[in-house]
């Protein structure tokens, strides 16, 4: 069997960056596993521009950021094997992939870096009554019919859920001659970035239907129509206040999940919040050896992100190698508390609290204009980071200054946990 | 008139209200939390730009689609203008990202090119 000593799982942005980080730490022998026909992953189809800001100092499209990355894992000679599919993980990281030119191979790896990225919430997942014809599509699947191949799925257009592929969607196929006639969004509150809502929608006159979902489509066999109704505060709809659209097509834009098949064969349990793998701060996973980083790990609202994570997972990877086995040292488990929604990585070293070297991403689960971030050990509060205007549709992180005041030296296995508070207006 | 927007220019979102005389002139800004808060308000009220991104044709490419964008933004009401353009454009591989594919489309002083690289597909 060939041995690797690093298996990168994906060729997006996660997984480049984690192969590059693990070369610059003195990896010789990489392989890069993507199921594409290149490099770059879902960046290929998102054409806007935006991407990159942190990373580059500057605003480029998907494609061209992923090219910067494609280009130096070509002049690090990093191996990449494209067209190929992972079908098998095993947990003495065996890989079995398939491909065109080999067929079936089964491989051994040092590490693993699992960098898979997500896939959208189908219509089979949104309970929408009605028939089934033709014309209901998922948000990025139309976006990559449109921006890859070159095929408009419809003209007359309604999307559901207001996230921000379904709004970059909006803009796309107005701009290609097709009409979006609105949008219906089931939270009071837009799901996507306020630039999009602007720039995607407000710019071409298109309706954004706050605390409304779609609920019905007609049609036989090709959407003919669709009808939404307005919904109450426990988002239920509302009888008498449906209206109905003519439209050909209508696009799904109601969340993305993690792609992690490959962990559910090995009956790995998922984070039920994240719906990716359950970390510590070296994002190593249960199995040992085996990392996860970017969309596969928990959905990122920032490319950026991905690869600050991949280069994180990268690193760990390269060091657990050098080490031969995983980070030595007990864990202090983290869990989200009130306010929050979930909390990343979910166990924390103790070698890298003790170092002041701890660091932590959540999300909160709701909005707050001038929140107060507490850290708990059991009843007892350890630090506070004080936080302005955080929204669910964004992610934060929290560093070393929440983790500073305690004397991890005493510490007794005892669990953190992560609150989120509204301080008290000003007077 | 009145516009009502929500700022982009920080996570704090104000809710930003304008109002212009006939000519277009700025009467004034409220809702703003800061000066580029303002800024972004007028801009938007009197010259709104964007960037236009789209994809074209290739021939011979290791990709069917080419992704273009402008070298600058545009003014709002020339999109369509430039995606006109755009539609015209056909290229066959290879394609060096940055490579221009029009020069000062429309006479914005902005040229459309080439988002990415495509090298050419083997025979």
């Amino acid at each position: 069997m060939k041995k690797y000593e690093l298996v990168v799982i994906g060729g997006g942005s996660g997984g480049m960056a984690a192969a590059l980080a693990a070369r610059e730490q003195g990896v010789r022998e990489i392989l890069i596993l993507e199921q594409g026909e290149e490099l770059g992953g879902i960046l290929l189809q998102c054409i806007h521009n935006g991407f990159g800001l942190h990373t580059f100092g500057e605003e480029l499209t998907g494609p061209a950021y992923a090219e910067r990355y494609a280009d130096r894992v070509a002049a690090e000679k990093i191996e990449v094997k494209t067209g190929t599919f992972v079908r098998k993980l095993g947990r003495g990281r065996t890989v079995s992939y398939v491909n065109g030119q080999e067929g079936y191979v089964t491989i051994e790896a040092g590490a693993v870096v699992l960098a898979m990225g997500c896939r959208e919430r189908p219509w089979g997942a949104v309970s929408i009554p009605g028939s089934r014809p033709a014309g209901v599509w998922t948000a990025g699947t139309a976006q990559r019919y449109l921006n890859l191949e070159g095929y408009m799925v419809g003209r007359r257009v309604w999307i559901l859920g207001s996230g921000d592929i379904g709004m970059i969607m909006a803009r796309r196929m107005t701009l290609e001659g097709a009409h979006v006639l609105g949008v219906a969004e089931i939270m009071p509150h837009p799901g996507g970035l306020p630039r999009n809502r602007r720039q995607c929608l407000e710019d071409f006159g298109i309706p954004l239907y706050l605390s409304h979902t779609v609920t019905g489509i007609r049609g036989r066999d090709r959407v003919e129509a669709v009808e939404i109704s307005q919904v109450d505060g426990d988002r239920r709809p509302i009888a008498g206040t449906e209206k109905t659209f003519e439209v050909d097509t209508l696009l799904l834009s109601v969340g993305l999940i993690p792609e992690n098949h490959l962990l559910e064969e090995l009956g790995v349990s998922l984070h039920p919040r994240t719906r990716g793998a359950v970390v510590d701060s070296s994002y190593e996973t249960e199995i040992p050896g085996v990392f996860a980083c970017g969309n596969v790990l928990h959905v990122h609202d920032l490319v950026d992100h991905v690869s600050r994570e991949g280069e994180q997972a990268g690193r760990a990877a390269a060091a657990y190698l050098k080490r031969g086995g995983s980070a030595p040292g007990p864990e202090a488990a983290i869990e989200a508390g009130p306010g929050v929604s979930y909390v990343l990585p979910q166990r924390l070293l103790l070698p890298d609290l003790k170092a002041g070297q701890a660091q932590v991403k959540f999300r909160p689960s709701g909005r707050f204009k001038r929140a107060r971030l507490e850290l708990f050990l059991g009843g007892r509060l350890l630090g506070t980071v004080r936080k302005r205007y955080l929204e669910p549709a964004v992610m934060e992180t929290a560093g070393p200054e929440l983790f500073a005041a305690a004397d991890w030296d005493t510490w007794d296995g005892e669990a953190l946990s992560l609150r989120l508070t509204e301080e008290e207006e000003e007077p | 008139m009145r516009t009502e927007l929500d700022c982009i220019v920080c996570p704090a979102s104000c809710h930003i209200r304008i109002e212009t005389a006939e000519g277009g002139e700025v009467l004034s800004v409220s809702g703003n939390g800061c000066k580029r808060g303002a800024q972004y308000a007028c801009t938007e009220v009197k010259n709104p730009v964007r960037m236009v991104t789209g994809t074209v044709p290739v021939e011979g490419g290791k990709a069917r689609r080419l992704p273009v964008v402008t070298s600058g933004p545009v003014p709002r009401e020339k999109m369509s203008a430039v995606m006109e353009e755009i539609h015209h454009i056909r290229v066959c591989a290879p394609v060096s990202i940055d490579d221009i594919m029009i020069k000062n489309v429309c006479g914005l002083g902005v040229d459309v090119k080439a988002g990415r690289s495509i090298g050419r597909r083997q025979p």
